[in-house]
């Protein structure tokens, strides 16, 4: 089976505050860096095998709704990549 | 005599404060268990310690909310057993899903260390029986104590009286000066619906004995000696 990453991209959902990213906003300003706003969140890399992109996707999404994100405070999105492994060249 | 069975999760680290606090109550008998081989037959309690379980990697209490011990707390729980999660353990309810909403981040993104007020909401719970609207003072420390949910859990936890302690003053005043953390509603401790199910992120296990500053705690876990034995459905339901 090919091997794919899936990068499990997890936010903080818009109603809920940010203080990290209101943080990270005001040493932006202290810069002179005109800011409206800023987000943080955590991104995931994932590393497995699976039938296909489809398959990946899938499996990916289930990590995410059992884990990776709580969906109380967070929403999560999913990019999955085929990759080229020694085994699998 | 009321067994209390105390959770021990790899980072749990108030597991022997809780057996020593708990020690000054007559009629109740503690046993600290291991989370991997729990069996909670045959206890009338269990209270899921503060501490970083798991490191509190990926989010505090995500990866212990997984745990053989967290699956028998549910049965436990879902018998009517009183259950009581302090700091971290009231994180690893909320992440498994025992309580509504879930802790985050600090509204100062600093670990706050420190003495608070919490009023008491509630007194349907086994934990606070004949508390309400008592003003306790106990130590916090935490860095993710802030509780949220969204609009409609929030006002279905205010509907039902499942809010069980919230941070005031020490007149009693849920001011926004007294909130620690930027909790909603200055909410400090919820309950599941049946009330069985307590958590709180203050630290009753601190504050149970003159000499470390205050007895209020003791007001709380003093309660379990009364605790129904046995499964509790029946009177919290």
């Amino acid at each position: 089976m090919p091997r794919f990453v899936a990068r499990v991209l997890i936010r903080p959902k818009a109603e809920i505050r940010d203080p990290q990213g209101e943080a990270i906003s005001g040493a932006l300003r202290s810069l002179g860096h005109e800011i409206a706003d800023v987000r943080t969140g955590k991104e995931i890399l994932v590393s497995f095998d699976a039938a296909d992109e489809r398959a990946a996707r899938d499996e990916a999404a289930r990590m995410g709704d059992e884990l990776l994100a709580n969906p109380v405070i967070e929403s999560y999105a999913v990019e999955v990549e085929a990759v080229r492994t020694e085994a699998h060249a | 005599m009321t067994r209390v069975a105390i959770l021990r999760y790899p980072g749990t680290w108030s597991e022997r404060d809780f057996q020593h606090a708990l020690s000054l109550v007559e009629g109740i008998e503690t046993e600290i268990v291991w989370h991997a081989e729990c069996d909670l037959g045959g206890f009338d309690a269990a209270i899921v310690p503060g501490g970083f379980s798991y490191g509190d990697y990926l989010r505090a209490g995500a990866i212990a909310k997984l745990s053989p011990g967290t699956k028998e707390l549910r049965r436990f729980a879902d018998e009517g057993g009183a259950v009581l999660g302090s700091c971290n353990g009231f994180q690893i309810l909320c992440e498994a899903g025992l309580l509504p909403g879930a802790l985050v981040r600090n509204a100062s993104l600093e670990y706050r260390c420190d003495w608070i007020h919490v009023r008491i909401e509630s007194d349907r719970t086994p934990f606070t029986t004949g508390l309400r609207r008592q003003v306790l003072r106990m130590p916090i420390g935490h860095g993710e104590g802030r509780w949220v949910a969204d609009p409609d859990t929030l006002a279905a936890v205010e509907a039902a009286g499942q809010v069980v302690f919230r941070y005031t003053d020490a007149a009693g005043a849920a001011t926004a000066d007294a909130n620690p953390n930027g909790a909603l509603a200055n909410i400090a401790g919820v309950s599941n619906r049946a009330g069985n199910v307590v958590g709180l992120m203050p630290h009753p296990e601190r504050c149970a004995e003159a000499l470390l500053g205050g007895t209020d705690g003791y007001r709380i876990i003093a309660n379990l000696a009364k605790a129904p034995h046995g499964t509790a459905a029946a009177v919290y339901r």
